[in-house]
């Protein structure tokens, strides 16, 4: 459907998008997730042709963005970050506008507009001026002009910052609902978002492609990362003993407590199951288990791990420069969201 | 394209500046035809038109200050490029629709000259041609002041510059008289305007090479003109920029009673260069 190759996009010297390629396919919801400023607008804005890139090229259905950009422009709907709404008009007038512009057919447009009313909701709020709407109500309004003519590709930036919990809901469901029978692609920098809807996920930082698979795919990539946790009644000597007993048990890390408990991080060989033998092998030395689990890596952590270490290079340096104190309280306010929901 | 005009004539009613305008355009000319024609009796509008010249540069920045920039300051610039239609399509549709806007108060003005027929004589053909002319000059002020809202964010920005240039090109043919005519001073002058260029060039094409080569040659072909045909150059510059002067069709029609082709199709032109101005702006932007 898309085909996007070697993508390099240039703002003076900064490198915002470096030599991206990705396919994506038909049906499927598609996820780009990376931290803020690591190249996802820029990207959604080169694909829908907004932006030119300073190499590469983008596909879409078979036509060079570059070279036929009408053409490839009707199979995609695009709802940017900000939505691009005229705030003089009324929702409908604006939809009937939006939908002119992408070439709907005369004789269809109203009962077109009619039908993205129904299916965001808006049709309580089609008479009145889009500047006197809140927030969510907006952002629908931009969904519906992503919708209209009901082209193949709906491109969602960010959809859901900014709305409370609830509109959050109704705008994944609604994703959903989309997604039946369009190709959708969106971005956020909200892990527990991308993980609850999409079937495919993109992990950018500063602009290249790091990662790309299935939530469930990435998340076993981490497996590596597997560890055996305990909490021991008993010294880190005892505890010593009972493991050398136990076979497969690589790596071990102690934490002793004041109350005579220790605290033991186990990891084994090819993550063989043990825990029955750390159960008797305690059990057997009068030194009880108060809590025993198997603590996975999250995405959370392949998101981390992808994104924090990918070299120290010039680019960081300009990054770190670009996004300042902002970016770190930008990120709590993210963590803060995810724990919302 | 005509979705865009549309909603681009609609706008300037949504927000009153449509009315202030035509009403504003209409109003100062009438006094001019309350004060030229009624009141001292001439029998020709146009020189009440020719009073309305100067509203122009008031008028017309009002007019075109946010075309783009405020698209560009609200990002619904977005919706429109990443639409199926062409740059071009979107350029003139916007163009138009200010150009329709405009051509309002002139209609209105054609009935000027009934009225004076009503009490007496009236001299239609050159009435109608200064309604024309005046309109046509008003079309190549809209395109200038298109033009520079594209370069900028901010309408205020817009609205003054327009202003600005729209004052240098009123007063043309009273700062032509203050160039040089020796033929040093003109060839200083080529030679500001041409380094102008190749600066242009170089700026457009990051190229230093090719500005050099330019500047060099241009240097070089105007040195030798100096040396060896210095008459050539003695009032070149008030000479071919006088041509240039925009206002000229109106006033040979004002003054001569004659339609000059001529200076149309410099306004025709000027209007086509500004439009595609207008477009590259936009398109380099996308790649900067």
């Amino acid at each position: 459907m898309i085909e996007v190759r070697n993508l390099v996009k240039k703002y003076g010297s900064h490198l915002a998008v470096d030599h991206l390629s990705f396919v994506v396919e038909k049906g499927k919801i598609y996820g780009f997730l990376g931290p803020n400023g690591a190249g996802k607008s820029t990207t959604m804005n080169i694909m829908t042709g907004y932006l030119g890139a300073t190499e590469g090229e983008v596909i879409v259905n078979g036509r060079n963005m570059l070279k036929e950009p009408e053409e490839a422009k009707k199979f995609i709907g695009y709802l940017p970050e900000i939505p691009p709404l005229y705030t003089d008009m009324t929702v409908k007038e604006y939809l009937v506008f939006a939908a002119e512009l992408k070439k709907v057919k005369r004789t269809e447009i109203d009962s077109q507009v009619h039908q993205v009313m129904e299916l965001v909701k808006l049709t309580d709020v089609q008479n009145r001026l889009i500047r006197n709407l809140s927030k969510g109500y907006r952002q629908r309004v931009g969904l519906a002009q992503a919708v209209l003519g009901f082209p193949e590709i709906i491109i969602l930036d960010e959809p859901t910052v900014g709305l409370d919990p609830m509109q959050i809901i109704e705008i994944r469901q609604l994703i959903r609902e989309l997604a039946k029978d369009h190709t959708i692609i969106l971005s956020s920098h909200i892990l527990a978002e991308v993980r609850e809807v999409c079937d495919y996920i993109m992990i950018i930082s500063r602009g290249k492609l790091v990662a790309s698979d299935t939530p469930d795919h990435l998340e076993r990539l981490m497996r590596g990362e597997e560890t055996l946790e305990l909490e021991v009644k008993g010294s880190r000597r005892q505890a010593e003993d009972i493991l050398s007993q136990i076979p497969y048990v690589e790596e071990v890390k102690y934490e002793e407590q004041k109350d005579g408990m220790t605290n033991v991080y186990i990891q084994t060989a090819g993550h063989r199951e043990i825990r029955e033998q750390v159960f008797y092998g305690f059990a057997e030395n009068h030194c009880p288990i108060y809590r025993m689990q198997i603590s996975k890596a999250t995405l959370e952590d392949v998101f981390l791990e992808l994104t924090q270490d990918s070299g120290g290079d010039m680019q960081d340096v300009h990054a770190k420069e670009v996004s300042s104190a902002g970016e770190i309280s930008e990120n709590k306010e993210e963590t803060d969201h995810d724990g919302d929901l | 394209m005509t979705g865009i005009y549309k909603r681009e004539l609609r706008s300037y009613f949504y927000s009153m500046i449509g009315y202030v305008f035509i009403a504003f355009l209409t109003a100062f000319v009438g006094i001019y035809f309350m004060v030229y024609n009624l009141n001292m009796g001439y029998p020709y509008f146009s020189y009440a038109l020719s009073g309305g010249l100067f509203i122009l540069l008031i008028a017309i920045p009002v007019l075109t200050m946010k075309s783009f920039s405020e698209e560009r300051r609200s990002k619904t610039d977005q919706l429109l490029l990443t639409a199926p239609v062409t740059l071009g399509q979107i350029v003139w549709g916007k163009y138009l629709a200010m150009v329709s806007i405009f051509a309002i108060p002139n209609l209105i003005f054609c009935l000027f000259p009934l009225m004076i027929k009503a009490s007496g004589n009236a001299y239609f053909k050159v009435d109608y041609c200064a309604i024309l002319a005046y309109f046509l000059l008003g079309c190549v002020y809209i395109a200038v002041g298109m033009f520079l809202s594209s370069l900028t964010e901010s309408q205020i920005i817009a609205a003054i510059s327009t202003f600005g240039v729209l004052l240098v090109l009123y007063l043309w043919n009273g700062l032509m008289d203050f160039l040089p005519s020796s033929a040093g001073g003109n060839l200083a002058g080529v030679l500001l305007l041409w380094s102008l260029l190749a600066f242009a060039v170089y700026q457009m094409t990051k190229n230093w090479i090719l500005g050099a080569a330019l500047e060099v040659l241009g240097a070089a072909a105007g040195a030798a003109v100096y040396f060896l045909r210095p008459s050539w150059l003695e009032g070149l510059l008030s000479d071919v920029m006088g041509k240039l002067s925009l206002s000229n069709g109106f006033n040979s029609v004002l003054n001569n009673h004659l339609l000059d082709f001529g200076s149309l199709f410099l306004g025709i032109s000027a209007i086509a260069l500004f439009v595609f101005l207008t477009i590259q702006i936009i398109q380099r932007r996308r790649w900067s």
